[in-house]
């Protein structure tokens, strides 16, 4: 981010100078009345930089490919079984995980807002805060995967979960064919942020390959 | 609310674009904001519905024209304005003026990680479930002028009770400054059909969260 931290508001035209004077105005004042610690707001934004993603979650589907207890843990209480696994920052008390199969295909999508789990996937992506994705997910969640590149069986039931409360979901997505013999780092590797979103499917080894 | 945040089953937005190795925040600034919004949550300013009703309550043509942070920030003004944390002339100074107004804690930098974690919502229950997974329940014909999570496109239909979550603060009253008023919450899911009619994909289902006081026994 070093290449956007500089002083000269002209930079990026005047729009958006406004609102980066607007921004530095409001933490001025903020930390002035002693209610923010810059400080702490630098390791917030570090965290979300560097230490939160999607690898999280991709972690999680990999064990639950290969550890049935831990699928079966996980998809009866997410909360519980993500907190046994030392790796992954505290998912606080709602999370719920939801099993892609071949006949039943789980989207996540958040019509009213932006709810995403971010403990697992870290930030959510611009297109699943914006008004094409929460407009379209619930209504024509087909031609949504379309705009990802992603096609299922006509007869593939098709579950949106809209995320309209403090739980927050997980996708599980399907293991793809010829990694039988794959440990869960490797596995995790084929898992993608929008696989567990529901809006992708976890990569095939050939896919990885390329 | 009936505002345009509730966007769910709208026309006219196009088509959804992904971007390749997109960044955590593409400005600077944008991490601020996000991280000033953690710290007055920590510090208990105002609670995340109250974030959500600001955005909400932002003029429509706003609230559609600006980006995400944008929003954010334009929100976090509301909220510091309306709980009395800065004023009017601070904002336009660009400076502090007056004494601060008190706050129960501050995130500092060796308290960060429990100003990351996310906060639970569960709550004492007031009473027992109304409904258990497999019941029929029709969600309330509602239109209040204040911030609901009960969307448009989920309201007066006919659904099954799927999964019960325990009881949680209840975000209508909590955005409204009544208090938690805890309530049940219910994942419910709806064919699709029953949603958009029939001509709908007959495979799709959706399932929204619902609190207690939305739903009514079909």
């Amino acid at each position: 981010m070093a290449d956007h931290d500089h002083d000269d508001p002209h930079e990026h035209g005047s729009e958006l100078s406004e609102t980066q004077l607007r921004v530095r105005a409001l933490e001025t004042i903020l930390t002035e009345k002693g209610y923010i610690d810059p400080a702490a707001l630098d390791a917030i934004v570090e965290t979300y930089e560097t230490k939160v993603g999607p690898r999280n979650g991709a972690l999680v589907v990999a064990k639950a490919w290969t550890d049935p207890a831990f699928r079966q843990a996980l998809l009866k209480d997410a909360t519980a079984a993500v907190g046994t696994l030392g790796y992954v920052s505290p998912v606080g008390d709602h999370l719920v995980a939801v099993e892609n199969t071949p006949q039943r295909h789980n989207m996540i999508v958040c019509t009213l807002c932006s709810c995403y789990p971010w403990e697992m996937l870290g930030l959510p992506p611009v297109w699943y805060k914006s008004a094409p994705y929460r407009s379209r997910a619930v209504k024509d969640p087909r031609g949504v995967l379309d705009d990802f590149g992603v096609k299922l069986a006509k007869e593939t039931e098709i579950r949106v979960w809209d995320s309209t409360a403090e739980t927050r979901f997980l996708v599980l997505p399907m293991r793809p064919a010829g990694t039988e013999e794959w440990s869960e780092e490797r596995l995790a590797d084929l898992v993608t942020r929008d696989s567990m979103i529901g809006t992708g499917l976890a990569l095939t080894p050939a896919e990885i390959a390329k | 609310m009936n505002g345009v945040h509730d966007m769910g089953g709208m026309d006219g937005f196009g088509k959804v674009e992904a971007e390749e190795n997109e960044p955590p925040f593409h400005e600077t600034w944008e991490g601020r904001v996000l991280a000033m919004q953690r710290a007055m949550g920590y510090a208990g300013a105002w609670h995340i519905d109250d974030s959500r009703y600001a955005q909400e309550t932002l003029p429509a043509r706003t609230y559609l024209s600006v980006s995400y942070y944008q929003r954010w920030e334009l929100a976090m003004e509301k909220n510091l304005l309306l709980r009395g944390y800065v004023t009017e002339a601070e904002l336009k100074a660009g400076h502090a003026l007056g004494p601060a107004k008190p706050l129960p804690r501050k995130l500092t930098k060796d308290v960060v990680d429990a100003g990351m974690t996310r906060n639970s919502f569960f709550r004492q229950q007031q009473g027992p479930a109304r409904f258990k997974p497999g019941d029929r329940v029709r969600t309330r014909n509602i239109n209040p002028l204040t911030h609901t999570r009960l969307p448009r496109y989920a309201r007066d239909k006919v659904g099954t009770v799927e999964l019960i979550h325990g009881c949680h603060a209840y975000p209508d009253s909590v955005a409204t400054d009544r208090g938690d008023d805890p309530q049940w919450l219910y994942t419910v899911v709806f064919d699709g059909r029953e949603i958009w009619g029939p001509d709908t994909d007959p495979t799709l289902t959706i399932s929204i969260d619902a609190f207690e006081p939305y739903l009514e026994p079909a």
